[in-house]
């Protein structure tokens, strides 16, 4: 199927070409969620994002895997896999996953203040800072399986002046 | 013993009990900082707890769980919580969550800051 093609089929344009691309894989102890941001953060630098634009990311990826530690392996140690992808339009793609416990109801999840952690001081907007800081958000959960939450965010395009290629 | 990334220092001021966090304040740093912020307030049992969020490097949601659980603390025991200074990326989380309505924040307090530093 050629691009012409796909957009008539979907209704909407194709992917940008992967550019780049890292895969993580780590156990769910707290102290990874520091790692997890650094790391993730050195991959994207690549892109030279402006430094809002690498706040708002390390900030939603402490999120998801956060959620995937105090949530997903609730009484465990599971692993958490991140893939983080580069687009050639500037758009990142951040998988998180896990093979916990799953979320019953979606929706529910990603209202405003819902949260089963309030024992734990989970405030229950960590959806909602994803859902601001990203430009989609696709969560896929299994009740007993896992869940995957896949955020993408587009950079600001670079002025062309003194760039390499 | 795992490094923190953030770090908590508590002072008496008067009634007022001001803690200062400041580093990256995410779900692993904020478990410890809850242990060490309510043992303070506890065993002082302050009028007023200034929350000092100036120095701040990172935060995210788990921040708001952390200012949320001292505000019910103070409250509980029937005193106010202020947020003081708090820095960028502590300001965006709290205006986008709407938690900057729900809980009190000073600005531009580092002169007092300063001077209470030079009492102590
Ligand atoms: N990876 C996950 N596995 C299982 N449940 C999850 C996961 N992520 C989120 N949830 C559920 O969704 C709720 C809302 O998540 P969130 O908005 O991050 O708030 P919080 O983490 O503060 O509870 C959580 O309380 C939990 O019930
Ligand atoms: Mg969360």
């Amino acid at each position: 199927m050629n691009v012409k093609e796909y957009k008539k089929r979907s209704g909407r344009p194709p992917l940008a070409e992967i550019t780049n691309e890292i895969k993580l894989s780590f156990p769910s102890l707290s102290a990874n969620e520091s790692f997890a941001r650094a790391a993730v953060a050195a991959f994207i630098s690549q892109l030279d994002p402006t430094p809002t634009e690498l706040a708002d990311i390390k900030c939603v990826l402490s999120e998801a895997v956060t959620n995937c530690i105090v949530h997903a392996y609730r009484d465990c140690i599971g692993d958490v896999k991140i893939t983080v992808r580069l687009r050639a339009d500037r758009s990142v793609c951040i998988e998180v996953k896990d093979n916990g416990v799953g979320i019953e109801n979606v929706e529910e999840a990603r209202q405003p203040l819902f949260t089963t952690g309030a024992a734990e001081e989970r405030s229950g907007m960590g959806f909602t800072v994803i859902e601001s800081f990203c430009d989609k958000v696709k969560i896929k959960s299994r009740l007993g399986r896992g869940t995957s939450v896949t955020m993408t965010k587009r950079l600001s395009s670079k002025p062309k002046a003194g760039a390499h290629t | 013993m795992i490094k923190n990334t953030c770090d908590i220092l508590c002072e008496l001021c008067a009634d007022c009990l001001v803690i200062t966090v400041s580093g990256e304040i995410d779900h692993h740093g904020a478990v410890y900082m809850r242990q060490m912020a309510d043992e303070a307030i506890r065993s002082y049992s302050p009028e007023r707890l200034v929350l000092d969020m100036s120095g701040v490097s990172f935060m995210d949601s788990s921040g708001l769980g952390f200012i949320m659980g001292r505000f019910a603390l103070m409250r509980e025991l029937g005193g106010a919580t202020l947020v003081r200074d708090p820095a960028p990326c502590v300001e965006r989380v709290l205006k986008l969550t709407g938690f900057d309505k729900r809980v009190k924040i000073v600005k531009n307090h580092k002169t007092e800051k300063e001077h209470e530093r030079q009492r102590i």
